[in-house]
C-alpha cells in the first residue's frame, strides 16, 4: 500500500481550483480563435473577439474568466492501493475547494439548502464529488466548476429505444434550440446516453470534463457527435443567441450499456467558459 | 455606437431601437435572484424600499470578489429570465432599464412597452473584460446577501446591446 496525507490533496485542490477558474486553456482558446476568425456577421465575430480577449485577460491577471465560478464538482479516480492517512479524503477535498475559493477571490455561490433557508455557505462548499476506485497506486482528479446559467438549461429524458439514433438527435438539438441564448454560446453539449436515470445525467458532466475536440474512442458515437455539433450550428443561436454561426464549440458523448425496455438520454450544457482541469498524485 | 448617460433620460430611451449598440456611462444598480424576491416583497407589504429604483437601470449580476487595489471582481450579466416574475412590479414602480442576458418573457416585453423602458443585453462570460468598464461598487442594502446584495457601480462606456426596445421590438 502507498501512503498518502490527505493534506496534499487539500492543497492540490485549492491550487486546481484557481487554476481552472482562471485559465481557460490552450484548446479552448484556438478552438474560439477560429471559430472568430470564421463567423461572417460582424456583431457575432466582435462578441467572440470580446470572449478571447477576456479570456486572456482572466489569465493574466489571473482572475475569473466568468464571475459564476460555479458549483465545485470533482470526479476521483482513487487507486485501490493508496492509503490515506491524516484525516478523511472526503474532508479533504471539501477543505481544499473552500481554500481555493477563498483564497482566489472566487465567487461563492452555494446555499445551505435548495428550497427553505437558502443561506450562502459563504465558502462554495460543499462540492459535488464523484469517487471512483481503479486499479494502482495514483489519485487522479478532475475539477470542473459548473455555472448555472447553462446547468439550467440541462435536462434528462426516458426515450424508448425505438426512438433511436432520430430520437436521440431530436431531443439533443431540441435542447439546445429551446436553451437558445440563455447558457451563454457558444455552448459545449455533454450528451450521456444509456445506463439509467441517473446514470446518463452523471455521463453527460463527464462528457463536459473530456478536452475541446475530442472525440469518442466507438467510430460510431463519434460520428453522432459531429452530426449533432453540425446540427447545432445550423439553428444560427450565434454568440450571445444574436445570430451566427458559432452556437456550439463541441459536442461530446459519452455512453453506457442499459436495459433491454429504455433509451435514457442526458443533455447537459456548458457555457464558453467550458473550465476544466485534474492532477495526479 | 450611442453614448448614453445614466440615468437615462426618457428620451434617449424612446429613440433606441432593438439591435443598436451603446456604451452606457453613470450609475446602475445590482440585483439579482433575492434582492429582487427582497424588493418585491417589501413593495407588496406596502413599504419604502431600501433604494430609489425611480428612473434607474438595474444590472443582474453577482460580481466575483475584487482582488485589492480593484473596485470590483469579475462582473457579467446572470440569465435575465429568472428575475421576470418580479420584473413588471419593479418597471411599474418606476425602473427604466435592464442589463442582463437572454430572453424575457411576455409580461416583461408588456411591462416595457408601458412604462417606455428598455432591455440591455450584454455578453454572458466576459466578466473579466465587463469589469473594466466599472469604476466603483458601493453597497446600498441587503448586505446580508453578500454576492446578491443591492450595490451602486458607477460605469464608464460601459458596452450592451438593445434587447427589447420601448416599442417592444425584442431582438432575441
Amino acid at each position: 500500500m502507498r501512503e498518502l496525507d490527505v493534506s496534499v490533496v487539500r492543497d492540490a485542490v485549492a491550487q486546481l481550483v484557481v487554476d481552472a477558474n482562471c485559465r481557460i486553456g490552450d484548446g479552448m482558446m484556438h478552438c474560439l480563435e477560429r471559430c472568430r476568425d470564421q463567423e461572417e456577421k460582424p456583431l457575432s465575430r466582435s462578441i467572440l473577439d470580446k470572449i478571447v480577449l477576456n479570456d486572456r485577460l482572466a489569465e493574466e491577471r489571473m482572475v475569473a474568466m466568468c464571475q459564476d465560478t460555479g458549483m465545485a464538482i470533482f470526479r476521483v479516480q482513487v487507486g485501490q492501493e493508496i492509503c490515506f492517512t491524516g484525516g478523511s479524503l472526503d474532508e479533504a477535498i471539501h477543505e481544499g475547494t473552500a481554500k481555493g475559493y477563498c483564497d482566489g477571490y472566487l465567487r461563492k455561490s452555494v446555499v445551505t439548502d435548495p428550497l427553505f433557508d437558502r443561506v450562502n455557505t459563504k465558502d462554495n462548499t460543499p462540492a459535488i464529488i464523484y469517487y471512483e476506485m481503479v486499479p494502482g497506486d495514483k489519485l487522479h482528479i478532475t475539477f470542473a466548476p459548473k455555472g448555472f446559467g447553462s446547468e439550467n438549461m440541462s435536462c434528462v429524458k426516458m426515450l424508448k429505444p425505438a426512438d433511436g439514433v432520430d430520437g436521440v438527435v431530436d431531443f439533443v438539438v431540441n435542447a439546445v434550440k429551446n436553451a437558445g441564448p440563455n447558457p451563454c454560446p457558444p455552448i459545449v453539449v455533454g450528451v450521456g446516453i444509456g445506463g439509467t436515470f441517473e446514470k446518463c445525467a452523471q455521463l453527460s458532466k463527464f462528457a463536459l470534463m473530456r478536452e475541446i475536440g475530442s472525440h469518442n474512442d466507438d467510430a460510431r458515437y463519434a460520428a453522432l457527435e459531429d452530426d449533432l455539433l453540425a446540427r447545432i450550428n445550423a439553428l444560427n443561436i450565434g454568440p450571445a443567441g444574436l445570430g451566427g454561426k458559432t452556437t456550439a464549440l463541441g459536442v461530446h458523448v459519452e455512453w453506457f450499456p442499459t436495459h433491454i425496455a429504455g433509451l435514457p438520454v442526458a443533455v447537459n450544457i456548458c457555457c464558453h467558459a467550458y473550465r476544466h482541469g485534474s492532477v495526479t498524485l | 455606437m450611442k453614448r448614453l448617460q445614466l440615468p437615462l433620460k426618457k428620451e434617449d430611451i424612446a429613440a433606441l431601437r432593438a439591435g443598436d449598440e451603446v456604451l452606457l456611462t453613470g450609475p446602475v444598480y445590482t440585483g439579482r435572484d433575492a434582492a429582487h424576491k427582497r424588493l418585491t416583497e417589501a413593495m407588496a407589504r406596502g413599504e419604502e424600499l431600501p433604494v430609489d429604483l425611480r428612473g434607474q437601470t438595474i444590472y443582474y449580476v453577482g460580481p466575483a470578489p475584487a482582488k485589492p487595489g480593484t473596485p470590483i471582481g469579475p462582473a457579467g450579466p446572470t440569465t435575465s429570465y429568472r428575475m421576470d416574475p418580479y420584473t413588471p412590479a419593479l418597471l411599474d414602480a418606476g425602473m427604466v432599464a435592464m442589463i442582463g442576458k437572454g430572453r424575457r418573457t411576455e409580461p416583461v416585453r408588456e411591462a416595457i412597452v408601458r412604462n417606455g423602458a428598455v432591455y440591455f443585453i450584454t455578453i454572458g462570460g466576459a466578466a473579466a473584460l465587463i469589469a473594466d468598464s466599472i469604476r466603483s461598487k458601493e453597497p446600498v442594502c441587503y448586505e446580508d446577501l453578500g454576492t446578491e446584495a443591492v450595490c451602486r457601480l458607477e460605469v464608464e462606456d460601459f458596452y450592451a446591446i438593445v434587447g427589447i426596445d420601448s416599442q417592444g421590438n425584442s431582438l432575441l
